[in-house]
C-alpha cells in the first residue's frame, strides 16, 4: 500500500464513479451549516467544511433501526404464537468521503463497542460493507474544537483511504487493500514521487501551530481528574443549568447508547422492534419498574456523561472517550462544555492539593 | 473481522448468540405452566424449543419479551440443578410488560426469552463454607435458585442459612418451600414481616432485625443478599458487625436493562455493565464504584 496523486481535478470524476456503485455520503452545505448527506453529484461535496452538526455515526448507527420484525398470532387452541424474523437494515456499499480524524476515532470506538462480547451483527454488516475515507485537517474548524488536547489530530488506522489537500492535489494514503483497490478501480493516480512526499510532510507539519490548546492538562491526567472529583461542587451548579435535553448526546461521536421499542402495526399482529438513539441526560434513562431512579438528578447525570466522555469509556474500551470535536458545545443551550468543566475541575484540583491553601 | 481496522483485536472473548445471526433476536419459548404466587406475583415454567437446558447459573437474569409490547429483565427463580427441560420465573406485576404477562399469558402461550445474561453467583467460591442468604421481598425469587442449588447438593457446602424479609405477610413467596425448609434440620430460616396482619405470629420488623438472631462463622461465612437498592446499606452493616469483609459479601443489583449484552447504557454502574459483569457483585467490587450503594 502507498501514497497516491490524485489531482484535484480528478476528484468530481472519481465521485461520480463510486456513485455508480455505492451510496456515496460526505458533508454538503445545508441551511444550517454542514451535513453528512447522500452526494447525488461531485459539486455538491464540500471537502472543506468546518464541521457537521452530527458525526457521520449515523451511516453506522442509524437514529432508528429494526433489529427483527415479528408476528403474532393465536393457535387453534387460543395460545399466543411468535414468530419473528432478524432485520439488517441499511445495510449497503457505502462510501464515507471526508472524514475528519476526530470522527474516525470516534468510528474507531464504535467498532471495539459493537465488536467485543457480544458481538452487534446489525452494525457489523453496514461497518463491513461501509468505506472510510479521510481528510486530513490542516485548520481548525471553530473555537469549540479541542481536538489538539484529546490527540485525535490525527489519523487513527480506520480508513480505508486518507486525503491531504496539498497545494492542487490530494496525497491519498491506502489505509487497507480494499481502499487501496477502491482509489486504482475508480479514478486514474499515480503514485507520490519523494517531492509529493516532501511537500505531504512539510504541509502536516506546519498544520500544528493553527490548532490551539484549550485544556490545562494533558489528556492522560482526565480519568485521575475525573476520579478525584467525582464528588465536586461542579456536577451541582452543571446540574442546575442543564435543561436535560440530550442534544450532547445525540450528537456527539462516542455516544452510542440506545433505547429498544416495540412497535406493532395497525393490524395488531405484526410489527418491529428496533433501536433508538438514547440519552443518559433524559430522566427515564436509569429508571427501573418499581420507581427507583439510579439517577434521578439532572446534576447525576451531567456527572455520568463527563465521567463517560473522561473516564469510563477509556477505562472499558482503552480509547478516548472524548474526540474534542467540540459538537456538544456547539449544542448546548447553556453553555455547558467540556474544556469548560475539565479546566474547572483542574482549578479546584490545583487549589485542594496545594498544602499552603488547600482545604 | 474488518479489513479495515487491524486493530480491532477483541479483548473479550465473542459470545455465542444461541445460534441467531442477532444477538437481539429473541428464542421463542413456551409458557407450560403458569402459578400464582401473592397478589403481585406469579411463577411462570418456561420451556425452550427442544426442552434445550437454559444453562444458567444462579444469580443470572433472561430478557422475557412480548412481541408489540416489550422486554425486560428477570431472575431465572430455579436452580441449576432443578433445570432440565424448563425452568422458572417469578414475575412481578411491576411495570408494562410484567402487567401484560400478568393478564394475558396462559400455560401454552409463547414468550420470547434471551439469555441467560450476567455473571451470577460463583458456586465454586461459595463451596465448601457456610452461607447466609438474606433476601427481601422479590429478591427471593433469585435466592431460589441458590438456596435450591445449596439444597441439592447439600454436602457440598456448610450452614445455610437464610434470613428474609417481606413487607408483610400476603408478600411472603414461596410458603410451601418454606415450611418445607422449616422441617429440615440442614437450613436455618427465618423470616420477618415489617407489617404484620392479626394472624402474623413470626418476627416483625425490618430484615435487620433478624440478624442478632444468628451466629456465624466470620472466618468461613459468604454472605448474598438480594433485594431493593434501599435494603443493602442496612444489611451490609449486619453482616460488617458480623466481622465479615467485604469480599465475603454478595449482593444483586437491579438496573434498567435493555439490550442484556453490554451495549445499550442502561444498566451502567460506573464504567461497569450491570448485564455484563453483574448483576451479582462483591461488596469490595461495589466500594470501587461511587454509583452502586
Amino acid at each position: 500500500m502507498s501514497l497516491y496523486i490524485l489531482p484535484k481535478e480528478r476528484l468530481p470524476g472519481f465521485v461520480d464513479n463510486l456513485r455508480a456503485g455505492f451510496r456515496v455520503v460526505g458533508p454538503v452545505r445545508t441551511e444550517t451549516g454542514f451535513a453528512f448527506d447522500t452526494i447525488h453529484s461531485a459539486d455538491e461535496l464540500a471537502l472543506d467544511y468546518p464541521t457537521t452538526i452530527l458525526p457521520p455515526k449515523k451511516y453506522l448507527l442509524p437514529q432508528r433501526e429494526t433489529l427483527f420484525t415479528f408476528h403474532t398470532g393465536t393457535s387453534e387452541q387460543g395460545a399466543r404464537q411468535i414468530d419473528v424474523q432478524p432485520a439488517f437494515e441499511d445495510v449497503q456499499p457505502t462510501v464515507i468521503l471526508g472524514v475528519h480524524t476526530c470522527d474516525m476515532h470516534g468510528i474507531m470506538l464504535y467498532d471495539k463497542v459493537f465488536t467485543e462480547g457480544y458481538r452487534d451483527e446489525h452494525y457489523i454488516a453496514r461497518r463491513e460493507q461501509t468505506y472510510i475515507v479521510g481528510i486530513e485537517c490542516l485548520r481548525p474548524c471553530d473555537e469549540a474544537s479541542f481536538c489538539k488536547d484529546m490527540g485525535t489530530l490525527t489519523a487513527p488506522p480506520v480508513y480505508d483511504l486518507h486525503m491531504t489537500a496539498v497545494d492542487g492535489m490530494y496525497l491519498i494514503d491506502t489505509g487497507t487493500e480494499k481502499g487501496e483497490r477502491l482509489l486504482l478501480s475508480n479514478v486514474e493516480v499515480h503514485l507520490a514521487t519523494t517531492e509529493d512526499i516532501r511537500r505531504l510532510s512539510q504541509t502536516l507539519s506546519a498544520k500544528w501551530p493553527h490548532f490551539r490548546h484549550r485544556l490545562k492538562m494533558t489528556k492522560d491526567q482526565i480519568p485521575s481528574l475525573m476520579t478525584i472529583n467525582y464528588g465536586s461542587n461542579i456536577w451541582d451548579t452543571l446540574g442546575e443549568r442543564c435543561l436535560a435535553c440530550g442534544s450532547c448526546t445525540n450528537v456527539c461521536p462516542t455516544c452510542f447508547c440506545f433505547d429498544v421499542q416495540d412497535e406493532m402495526d395497525l393490524n395488531m399482529s405484526e410489527g418491529q422492534r428496533s433501536r433508538i438513539w438514547d440519552s443518559c441526560q433524559l430522566h427515564e434513562f436509569a429508571l427501573v419498574a418499581g420507581g427507583h431512579n439510579f439517577r434521578g438528578s439532572k446534576a447525576s447525570r451531567v456527572r455520568h456523561r463527563m465521567m463517560r466522555k473522561g473516564k469510563y469509556i477509556q477505562q472499558v474500551h482503552s480509547l478516548t472517550g472524548c474526540t474534542g470535536c467540540g459538537r456538544c458545545q456547539r449544542a448546548c443551550l447553556v453553555d455547558i462544555t467540556i474544556p469548560g468543566t475539565l479546566n474547572a475541575l483542574y482549578d479546584e484540583m490545583q487549589i485542594d492539593l496545594n498544602p499552603a491553601t488547600g482545604a | 473481522m474488518f479489513e479495515t481496522a487491524p486493530n480491532l483485536v477483541t479483548t473479550t472473548t465473542p459470545r455465542p448468540t444461541n445460534g441467531h445471526s442477532s444477538i437481539y433476536l429473541p428464542t421463542v419459548a413456551q409458557v407450560v405452566g403458569v402459578q400464582t404466587e401473592t397478589v403481585f406475583e406469579k411463577v411462570y415454567t418456561v420451556r425452550l424449543p427442544g426442552g434445550k437446558n437454559l444453562g444458567h447459573r444462579p444469580g443470572q437474569f433472561v430478557m422475557v419479551s412480548i412481541p408489540g409490547v416489550g422486554e425486560a429483565p428477570i431472575s431465572v427463580m430455579s436452580s441449576p440443578s432443578r433445570t432440565h427441560d424448563t425452568f422458572r420465573l417469578c414475575i412481578r406485576n411491576a411495570g408494562d410488560l410484567t402487567g401484560v404477562i400478568h393478564d394475558t399469558v396462559l400455560p401454552g402461550d409463547s414468550i420470547g426469552i434471551r439469555g441467560p445474561f450476567g455473571r451470577g453467583f460463583p458456586l465454586e467460591v461459595f463451596k465448601g463454607k457456610d452461607v447466609l442468604v438474606a433476601p427481601g421481598g422479590l429478591g427471593m425469587a433469585p435466592a431460589r435458585s441458590l438456596i435450591d442449588e445449596i439444597l441439592d447438593n447439600r454436602d457440598e457446602y456448610g450452614r445455610l442459612v437464610v434470613l428474609y424479609g417481606a413487607k408483610n405477610p400476603s408478600e411472603i413467596l414461596f410458603r410451601e418451600e418454606l415450611r418445607a425448609w422449616r422441617q429440615r434440620d440442614d437450613i436455618e430460616l427465618f423470616v420477618t414481616v415489617d407489617r404484620p396482619d392479626e394472624s402474623w405470629v413470626g418476627h416483625i420488623g425490618v430484615i435487620t432485625r433478624l440478624f442478632p438472631r444468628v451466629q456465624i462463622n466470620p472466618f468461613k461465612t459468604v454472605a448474598i443478599t438480594i433485594g431493593p437498592p434501599v435494603m443493602y446499606r442496612f444489611v451490609v452493616m449486619e453482616l460488617l458487625g458480623k466481622g465479615l469483609t467485604p469480599d465475603q459479601i454478595w449482593m444483586s443489583f437491579e438496573r434498567r436493562m435493555k439490550c442484556g449484552v453490554g451495549k445499550c447504557g442502561h444498566c451502567q454502574v460506573n464504567h461497569r455493565y450491570s448485564c455484563q459483569d453483574g448483576p451479582a457483585w462483591t461488596y469490595a467490587e461495589a466500594l470501587a464504584f461511587e454509583e452502586a450503594l
